[in-house]
Parts: C-alpha cells; sequence; structure tokens
C-alpha cells in the first residue's frame, strides 16, 4: 500500500518535472537526436556502400557476419571511454563511438539484403543484357530495400536509445539529466528517463512507418509471401537482427 | 556500501594505487596497475558481471522458453509477443534502470530487471522459429510412431530447434555482457564500474578503461565460444550453421 502510494507520488513529481521544464528537455531531446543522427549518418555513408557492393559481388559473408557480433560484443561505454581517451571529451568523440555501434546492423543487413537476392533473379538480369551496376541499381538494390530499411532502422533506434549514455563523456542530450541527480533531483532523472524513453519508442514507431512506406507495394506483398515459404532451419546470427524487426 | 557512497558523493579518489610514472602519467597501458589491482577492482568486477549476466539470462530463458512453448501452440500470440518484446528493447538502458527505481530501488534487482526485459527479444522470436521450423515429416513420423505431445516435443521438436535456440542464446548472453557495463551507473558492480570510474578522473585513466573494456569483450566472446562448443556436443549435426 505504502510502496504504492510513493511509487505514484515518484511518478506524478517526475511529470510535474516535465511539465516545468518542458523546453530543457525539448532542447536536451534535440541535442541528442543531432547527435544521433550525425552518428547514424557517418555510419550509413561510410558502411552501407561496402554491405551493398560485397554483397552484390557475393563476398566477404565473414566480415558482414563478423560486424554484428562485434557490433553486439563491443559495449558502448567501452566504445565510448575508450575513444575519449584518443579523442578527447566532446561530439566527435561520442559521434565516432555510436557510428561504430550502428555500423553493426547496417553492414549485416546491406550485405544479408543484397547477396540474398535470389541466383535465378540475378541470372534472369543477366540474360537480359545488364551489367554489374545497372544489376545493381535496378535489381538487387530494389529488392534488398526491406532488409536495407530494416537495417538502418535497428541502427537508428539503437543509437537514439544509447545516445543518452554518451552524456558521461560531454555527449549532451537527456542523459545529461539522468546521470545528474546532484542537480536535478530523483523528480529530474525520472522525467528525463521517462522522456528518454518516449522519444525512442517515437522514433521506433515513425521508423517502421517510413520503412513501410517506401517498400514498393509489389515487394510488400513478396514479404509476405516470403514469410511462410523462407526455409527456417536455421537462424544465421547475423541475421537475427531482421527476423526480429520483419516479424514484429 | 562504501563504494555505493563514492557514486552518490561524485568526487571518486583515485584509484591510481602505488603512484608509479607510469599511472601519474597516464600513459597508454600500465601492466604495474593491472598487476595491482588485478585482485581488489578487476576480478572482482569480472565476477560480478558474470553474475549479472548469468542471472539476466537464466531468467530471460526461463521465461522465453516457457512463454515460447505457449505461442507455439497458439499461434497468434507470438505476433503480440515479439512486438512487445521489441518495444521493451527499444527503451534506453540508462532511463529503463531510473524508470525502474521506484519499484525495486537502487539494486540489483532492478538491473535484473531491465537485463531480463531486454534477453526476451533475443530468445523468444528464436525459440519460436526454431520450433516452426521443425519438417512436418519428422512431426508425421513421430506420430506414426506413437509418441504423445509431449515425447514429440522433448524427443523431436526440442533437439531439432536446438541450433536456432542456441543461436538466440549467442546473442542474448553478448549483449547482455555489453549491456551489463550500464549498470555502473547504478551500482558499484560490474565491468563498467572501473570504466566508470576512470571517466569520472580528471584525466581518464587509460589503463582502467582498456582493461576493464577488454575483459568485457573478452567476456562476451568466451561465453559465444562457449556456446558455439555446446551446440556442436548437443547437435552435431548442425555444424553446416557454424556462422
Amino acid at each position: 500500500m505504502t510502496s504504492a502510494a510513493v511509487n505514484l507520488h515518484t511518478f506524478l513529481d517526475a511529470f510535474r518535472f516535465i511539465g516545468s521544464n518542458w523546453s530543457l528537455l525539448l532542447d536536451k531531446a534535440a541535442q541528442q537526436l543531432e547527435l544521433a543522427g550525425a552518428a547514424l549518418g557517418l555510419a550509413m555513408v561510410i558502411v552501407l556502400p561496402i554491405g551493398v557492393v560485397l554483397g552484390h559481388l557475393r563476398r566477404g559473408s565473414t566480415l558482414a557476419i563478423g560486424a554484428s557480433i562485434a557490433g553486439r560484443a563491443l559495449p558502448v561505454l567501452v566504445l565510448i571511454a575508450a575513444f575519449l581517451t584518443v579523442l578527447g571529451i566532446g561530439f566527435v568523440n561520442n559521434m565516432i563511438a555510436l557510428a561504430v555501434l550502428a555500423s553493426g546492423p547496417i553492414l549485416t543487413n546491406s550485405y544479408e539484403g543484397v547477396a540474398r537476392v535470389e541466383e535465378s533473379v540475378v541470372d534472369a538480369a543477366r540474360a537480359s543484357g545488364m551489367t554489374g551496376a545497372g544489376m545493381l541499381r535496378r535489381v538487387e538494390l530494389p529488392l534488398a530495400l526491406p532488409l536495407l530499411a530494416a537495417g538502418v532502422r535497428v541502427a537508428a533506434v539503437t543509437v537514439i536509445a544509447t545516445a543518452p549514455i554518451a552524456a558521461i563523456a560531454g555527449g549532451g542530450g537527456l542523459g545529461d539529466i539522468i546521470v545528474n541527480q546532484a542537480s536535478y533531483g530523483f523528480d529530474g532523472v525520472l522525467g528525463a528517463s521517462l522522456c528518454a524513453m518516449a522519444l525512442s519508442v517515437l522514433a521506433f514507431a515513425l521508423l517502421k512507418t517510413l520503412e513501410r512506406a517506401i517498400t514498393p507495394p509489389g515487394l510488400r506483398r513478396l514479404a509476405v509471401f516470403e514469410k511462410g515459404n523462407r526455409p527456417r532451419e536455421l537462424v544465421p546470427i547475423a541475421a537475427i537482427g531482421a527476423e526480429i524487426e520483419e516479424e514484429t | 556500501m562504501i563504494a555505493a557512497q563514492a557514486v552518490a558523493s561524485g568526487p571518486v579518489i583515485p584509484n591510481f594505487g602505488g603512484g608509479s610514472k607510469c599511472v601519474v602519467e597516464n600513459h597508454a597501458f600500465c601492466w604495474g596497475w593491472v598487476n595491482a589491482h588485478w585482485g581488489d577492482t578487476l576480478q572482482p568486477a569480472l565476477v560480478q558481471h558474470v553474475e549479472l549476466t548469468g542471472i539476466a539470462v537464466g531468467i530471460g530463458f526461463a521465461i522465453a522458453f516457457s512463454t515460447a512453448l505457449v505461442a507455439y501452440r497458439r499461434r497468434w500470440l507470438s505476433g503480440p509477443i515479439e512486438g512487445f518484446s521489441a518495444l521493451l528493447y527499444t527503451i534506453p538502458s540508462l532511463a529503463l534502470f531510473q524508470i525502474l527505481v521506484p519499484f525495486t530501488g537502487i539494486t540489483t534487482t532492478t538491473v535484473e530487471v531491465a537485463l531480463v526485459a531486454y534477453t526476451l527479444v533475443m530468445l523468444f522470436p528464436n525459440i519460436v522459429a526454431g520450433l516452426n521450423a521443425v519438417p512436418a515429416e519428422a512431426l508425421d513420423v513421430a506420430r506414426a510412431m506413437g509418441f504423445t505431445r509431449r515425447q514429440t516435443l522433448l524427443r523431436v521438436e526440442l533437439p531439432l530447434a536446438l541450433p536456432a535456440i542456441v543461436a538466440g542464446l549467442r546473442v542474448a548472453v553478448v549483449s547482455t555482457v555489453s549491456l551489463a557495463t550500464i549498470a555502473a551507473f547504478l551500482l558499484p558492480k560490474g565491468l563498467g564500474y572501473p570504466i566508470f570510474l576512470a571517466l569520472k578522473e580528471p584525466s581518464p585513466f587509460r589503463t582502467e578503461i582498456y582493461s576493464a573494456g577488454a575483459l568485457a569483450v573478452a567476456l562476451a566472446l568466451t561465453a559465444d565460444l562457449l556456446l558455439v562448443a555446446t551446440r556442436r556436443v548437443l547437435a552435431p549435426w548442425a555444424r553446416r550453421s557454424a556462422a
């Protein structure tokens, strides 16, 4: 009874904090999104082309699978701390650490997306006289789009959800409030935590909708078709992120 | 307890120990510090980290496994459960720890509840996928041989689903080792804590960051290798899935 009452009050206080510090929280949220966006952009610019080209050549699957394992095995706190010792406190260090984190799912899914395009489709494209680049642009990339978009979405959600930790290395964002109970009190810590949660869930829902919108209608049907027929006896570890995301 | 107060009070007494030249000047890596503080800093953190991870994956597996068995029989359940666990997974760990504090306090329980929640998204879909992938022929043969439902589950479905289940466990263990470092923001526990302390120094102490970080990565990879080895022993026919 008492503890339930305490809980309720704690959360009411947190909501009160949110109500009276609205602009501060918006500022911090924007800061967090800016950091996450920069990290995601950096990862996409560098890693996406590598994954797509390797997938097109059907080469380097070890690298693509290794990236997904490494991406999970490297704790973000370790990445941020390690980059901090080299680059010093601030935006660049956090951006690079989060970009490394984002690279895993992007590399894996861009590779898998392109490499998994069916052999017969590739043969047909070649038979109709397409060159490697044309085939990549007009056949492989469109077919790879669902997996590719899923990879980017997983990376984006991961980075947005992880960005608060960057506060410990001067990353700003809602994490600034969460790790600073001395200044903001527990009301602030809890309020900022709730905001960080809302931000992540919102980003997840938004990106999911966006992903559905950019998938060509024909492929949407194909994805449903594939679901029942996909050989599923072995779930390769590299594809698990995509598996989860495809089926929710 | 003393360490917990250190978190609360902010400034932390440098963990520099002997204060050798290497440590004082914060060189790239000081083996002397690692030797001197293995027993009082690194080893306890490693043991705590193994505990945090083991308990989380153990409880998470029990929950995921039992719900997966139910969802395997009642297929319509698996969509909503997967959606729910995916939603849980999007909550930032740093925030989830704090949101749980009003319920369970600044305790190991809080950390474990959060870590367990995160394992579900990796375990549940894989267990369900593994069970669903059992070939219909195998089930027919089991029925023809007079297996009961229970026997079919224990002798046919679960062994055939094992590789997929282990694949899920690998991801869950590796991710949990990684997430458990964030526990240091709440509790003086795990390999994240030495890193957390080192970052609080005016000039972040490199040796502590590198050694604790390397231990965390080594722990994740070792656990992964152990699971692969387990699968090879339990399901030797699945060698093809070496990925």
